[in-house]
């Protein structure tokens, strides 16, 4: 077990002790002119702790954003594209800033240019549409997949709170997208739009329940709703005799294969990848509820939704494959690994299958995943009690 | 009960492939009518047949259907011929089947690559027209054109095959039999394929015939019409191949036609090449004509018949074009209805539909 690079609640507590210093010495220059003596309540009230931990927490928020959605965001749309083109026999995009500027290019800045281009478009609100909703859905959205980056943690140091029940915090705020894509669809007063947003509302109820069944049994065998618990404990022995034998670590991808299948494809139907992506089918209802957006808020929530799938990724890694447990690298390195790994079979699956029906999604979810993740349920008891018991 | 609404799936939208308009009324999810509308790209190609000599509508007619145009140019040749009262040359007649079921491949593998886009599957989308441009290719290695090619004449061929094309096409069609059994294994192996056309769009014997429908979607629903074989035209009654028919009537039914047509119709070409006769492969023609002339021939998306009166100048007095999805779309409120809003672009998709013919 190695350690962690990052600590960023003690790194950004030292920015922001730092930052008050450098203040409170101006403000206590300036105060001790004449006139100015008010200044020096202000500079105590500055140095007091919960004003500094308030302003280490924005720091450390500032800086998770940043790493998530502007380095981890980008990287995920290049890597999309490359890969699928990969699959699809293209090469995908390739422009670069040489002279000769389509040409052999990693094609690493079609984001950007994508998203400038974005930016000059005008924002149009549709004549019918209720622009208050309207404007604040994609806001919504973008804000319920931010919050989430809150309490996941990337390490043992490389994370905002390490909230005890932080796993419930981020399925719950992960699960109210459906709500905002409702909202969406609503606002625009298109028919498309609109049965695109009832669309999200009605899958929610299929995939949501297998999903938090999942979480269960790992919760079961975990015995925490804290997610760095989760991950410790699975970077314990093994605790099944066989494996523990062989030095096998405690990942739940082995005791809990049925519940790491059935949250794969709650995760997929999560960000409404292509075997799920009814909400937005473009050959049946056109892009379905962004069919109003235009301009930068279609670049917002159109790109947003690969924070998802980053954010998903993440989850999968956390849950089922040991977290940022791995020899030798860094905990951070290991855990990005693995998100990239999770992301690159999200790829495989969506690019190799139809788009299934939303009536035949029902079905899958309430016949089948349901009763597969009681009963997966049932496994992991019984794992954590025949190991009370010494049976295995 | 809830209120029903009326949605325009079209003229602009990725499910028409082209320019048409689906209205389809909904009651929440499920479709209770539907009403094509067609029109949008309508080119007055019968009209503008009546003014020009015989040989230059042969460019209009491959303009007709843009994934088909070879078989529509051999349709009005024929039909010309039938006006004219002359027979081509046997050398003639094998290139004219040659290029034609190449044409029909070239179709089908564009209808496959619509049919898997429409149901998200974008990468069968890419792998499909791969493998179609091996196919063009040949077409361009006879003609001289990938598409719009303008080579059936009135008593033959505009060319000869040029050196070297039956070992090229014996080559191509190693390999092509190789990738599409790796495909039907690909497609036909997958649940969520099976799920999306299984049992959508029923389309009944019975129906199919009294609504018109013909070709693949007719032989998917079990009846066993091919005009290659019932009304034998060009030397189809000396090739060996069997009409692929499927019971169940369905998409998926639809879809195994096609692709079992795929493979027959290398089998035709390749025995048509083992068969190919020496000697001319065009006669010379009357430039004026009397009288009436009709052919009708098995397109790739059913019998396209036309319909030629001369009246003794050097231009037609009128031309008939009868599209065969034109009339097959007659029957798609029917096989639409009661289904969901998402099985719209897996049945329209599985007919077929090729706006340029609709239209004209």
């Amino acid at each position: 077990m190695s350690g962690h690079l990052v600590d960023l609640f003690g790194g950004s507590n030292a920015i922001a002790v730092f930052l008050i210093t450098i203040i409170n010495f101006i403000l206590r220059g300036i105060g001790s002119l004449p006139l100015f003596g008010f200044l020096n309540p202000l500079a105590d009230w500055l140095g007091t702790e919960p004003v500094v931990t308030s302003i280490a927490w924005l720091i450390a928020i500032t800086i998770m954003i940043t790493w998530a959605a502007a380095l981890h965001l980008l990287t995920f749309i290049w890597l999309e594209r490359k890969l699928v083109a990969r699959l699809q026999d293209r090469r995908g995009p390739m422009i670069t800033l040489r002279k000769d500027r389509y040409i052999g290019g990693t094609g690493y800045l079609q984001q950007i240019a994508d998203a400038l281009k974005l930016i000059q478009k005008e924002n149009i609100t549709p004549k019918a549409a209720d622009p208050w909703m309207f404007h604040i859905a994609p806001a919504f959205l973008i804000s319920t997949t931010i919050v989430v980056l809150v309490a996941l943690p990337f390490s043992e140091g490389f994370v905002v709170a390490n909230v005890p029940a932080g796993l419930l915090f981020i399925l719950a705020a992960f699960s109210l997208a459906p709500l905002a894509i409702l909202l969406a669809g609503w606002a625009q007063n298109n028919k498309y739009a609109m049965i695109g947003g009832m669309r999200a509302a009605a899958m929610m109820m299929s995939y949501e329940i297998p999903m938090i069944l999942a979480v269960i049994a790992v919760v079961v065998l975990a015995g925490s709703l804290n997610p760095i618990e989760i991950v410790n404990q699975q970077s314990q022995l093994s605790i099944l005799a066989p494996l523990a034998a062989i030095g096998i670590a405690n990942w739940y991808i082995i005791p809990q294969f049925l519940g790491f299948f059935i949250f794969l494809l709650a995760m997929l139907a999560e960000q409404e990848r292509i075997p799920f992506d009814f909400p937005e089918a473009e050959e049946e209802v056109v892009h379905g509820w962004l069919v109003e957006y235009g301009g930068m808020r279609f670049g917002m929530v159109y790109g947003f939704k690969w924070l998802r799938t980053f954010v998903a990724a993440a989850l999968v890694a956390l849950l089922f494959l040991g977290g940022w447990h791995g020899p030798v690298l860094p905990q951070e390195i290991w855990f990005i690994l693995k998100i990239y790994f999770v992301f690159f079979i999200f790829i495989w699956i969506s690019w190799s299958v139809p788009r299934i029906r939303i009536d035949q999604i029902l079905n899958i979810g309430w016949r089948k995943l349901i009763p597969l993740g009681l009963f997966n349920i049932f496994l992991a008891v019984l794992v954590v009690h025949a190991n009370a018991q010494g049976w295995i | 009960m809830a209120e029903q609404v009326w949605i325009n799936m079209g003229p602009q939208h990725p499910m028409t492939h082209g320019l048409w308009n689906l209205r389809v009324k909904l009651d929440g999810d499920t479709i209770v009518d539907a009403d094509p509308e067609m029109g949008y790209l309508h080119r007055g190609v019968e009209k503008l047949c009546e003014v020009r000599n015989y040989l230059k509508p042969i460019v209009l007619m491959d303009r007709l259907c843009y994934v088909s145009s070879l078989t529509w140019a051999h349709v009005y040749c024929k039909a010309v011929e039938n006006l004219m009262d002359i027979e081509p040359p046997p050398r003639g007649k094998y290139l004219n089947v040659i290029a034609c079921e190449l044409q029909r491949m070239a179709s089908h593998g564009m209808w496959l690559a619509a049919f898997l886009a429409d149901l998200g599957l974008l990468t069968g989308f890419l792998y499909s027209l791969r493998e179609r441009e091996l196919v063009l290719d040949l077409l361009q290695l006879m003609t001289g054109q990938r598409m719009n090619q303008n080579y059936p004449r009135p008593g033959g061929v505009h060319n000869d095959l040029p050196p070297g094309f039956e070992d090229e096409v014996r080559r191509v069609f190693r390999y092509l039999r190789r990738q599409y059994k790796g495909y039907k294994k690909f497609l036909e192996d997958s649940p969520t394929f099976l799920m999306r056309t299984q049992g959508v769009g029923v389309l009944r014997k019975e129906d199919a015939i009294n609504y018109g429908v013909t070709g693949p979607n007719l032989r998917g629903s079990g009846a066993r019409v091919d005009l290659r074989e019932l009304d034998p035209y060009d030397v189809y009654d000396e090739l060996d191949f069997e009409p692929v028919v499927y019971e169940e009537g369905d998409t998926y039914a639809r879809y195994k036609v096609r692709f079992g047509e795929f493979f027959e119709s290398m089998r035709i070409i390749e025995q048509a090449l083992d068969r190919l006769p020496q000697g001319p492969f065009r006669i010379k023609t009357p430039k004026r004509a009397e009288g009436e002339g009709y052919a009708r021939t098995e397109d790739p998306r059913g019998e396209a018949l036309i319909y030629i009166i001369g009246d003794g100048s050097d231009r037609p007095y009128r031309v008939k074009i009868r599209s065969p999805i034109f009339v097959t779309l007659s029957a798609l409120p029917m096989m639409l209805r009661g289904h969901r809003i998402a099985d719209v672009a897996s049945v329209t998709g599985g007919i077929d539909v090729c706006v340029g013919e609709i239209d004209k």
